[in-house]
């Protein structure tokens, strides 16, 4: 009797050891799998990095265009005003465009589908806040409110990020915190708000995509 | 020899633990989803899920999206208890293991 207790000891140690490393294999599975199916994950850090010289490169054009023709005034009307405004569009645009065609091809090379639920998910989860900011700055501007215009953007591309980061890399949360601080500073001094888009559209976006670029791209 | 009691023997299989695993963080999940992410064929996912709804630790609901029928599947609450149950049993027999 007590042998074979002994012989059942030894057995089921044995098998133990064996089968702890496909244990190992299917946590790591579990935890692969939950990612998969609710995180889409191919961001593009090299977008990020982008978006922040098209943002840089925008600034120093209106830096330059205000500078020069415009004694360092924006005025809300004239041709000045108009160029700004298609830099701005071109900017997003752009970076937009840069996102979407590098996060497709991350997405192809880590196997991953570009439009799926998860991607759906995170898309929908980005567009909420923004959205909303969006359409609510519009409607401040046609009631002649300009000055919290900067901020408000900071603040609520800030928020979408923290929104969507729920859905993709983890990471995102921690820029678009920055982004809300940014817009709440420049909400406080609006008279800095073209250096604080400048600190938060440009280098922050180089930044952090330089990070993401590293952390996530380099090393595989 | 406690350590072995957690273990669920309904769990014991990759492309369940799969199922569970995906329907942890997702509110639900449709039959095709489930397939594409296991890539598994439909015949051995409609096995394991018929399994795992026997034992009342997901629900299946039928529905028509447009004209196409469309199955989708949640968690209960039992299933994510015992699943939890499970991965913990798992960590506590990797850590012994090694």
């Amino acid at each position: 009797m007590a042998r074979s207790i002994v012989l059942f000891y030894f057995v089921f140690q044995s098998t133990l050891d064996m089968e702890s490393k496909d244990y190992l294999k299917d946590i790591s599975e579990i935890k692969n799998l939950m990612n998969k199916s609710s995180r889409f994950i191919s961001l593009s850090g090299l977008s990020g990095i982008l978006a922040g010289i098209y943002a840089l490169v925008g600034a120093a054009a209106t830096y330059w265009l205000v500078m020069t023709y415009s004694n360092g005034t924006l005025y809300l009307d004239g041709w000045i005003f108009r160029t700004v405004l298609l830099i701005l569009f071109a900017v997003a645009g752009l970076s937009i465009l840069t996102g979407i065609l590098l996060t497709t091809r991350k997405a192809k090379k880590n196997g991953e589908k570009i439009w799926d639920a998860s991607s759906r998910r995170l898309i929908l989860n980005f567009l909420i806040p923004l959205v909303a900011g969006g359409l609510y700055i519009l409607i401040i501007l046609n009631q002649q409110k300009y000055g919290q215009a900067g901020a408000l953007m900071l603040i609520f591309y800030g928020l979408a990020l923290v929104n969507a980061s729920k859905f993709s890399i983890g990471d995102i949360r921690y820029l678009g915190y920055i982004q809300v601080i940014l817009g709440l500073i420049c909400a406080l001094f609006p008279g800095y708000g073209f250096w604080l888009w400048v600190l938060g559209f440009g280098v922050m976006h180089i930044v952090y995509g330089a990070m993401m670029h590293f952390k996530y791209d380099v090393k595989k | 020899m406690s350590l072995i009691t957690n273990i669920n023997k309904v769990f014991d299989h990759r492309i369940r633990l799969g199922i569970m695993s995906i329907l942890m963080v997702n509110e639900y999940a449709d039959f095709n989803m489930l397939k594409e992410l296991l890539e598994v064929t439909d015949g051995n996912l409609a096995s394991h899920v018929k399994a795992l709804e026997k034992a009342e630790y997901l629900e299946v609901e039928k529905q028509f999206i447009g004209r196409k029928p469309n199955t989708r599947y949640n968690a209960t609450q039992l299933g994510k208890t015992e699943f939890k149950k499970h991965i913990n049993a798992l960590e506590k027999l990797i850590q012994k293991g090694t």
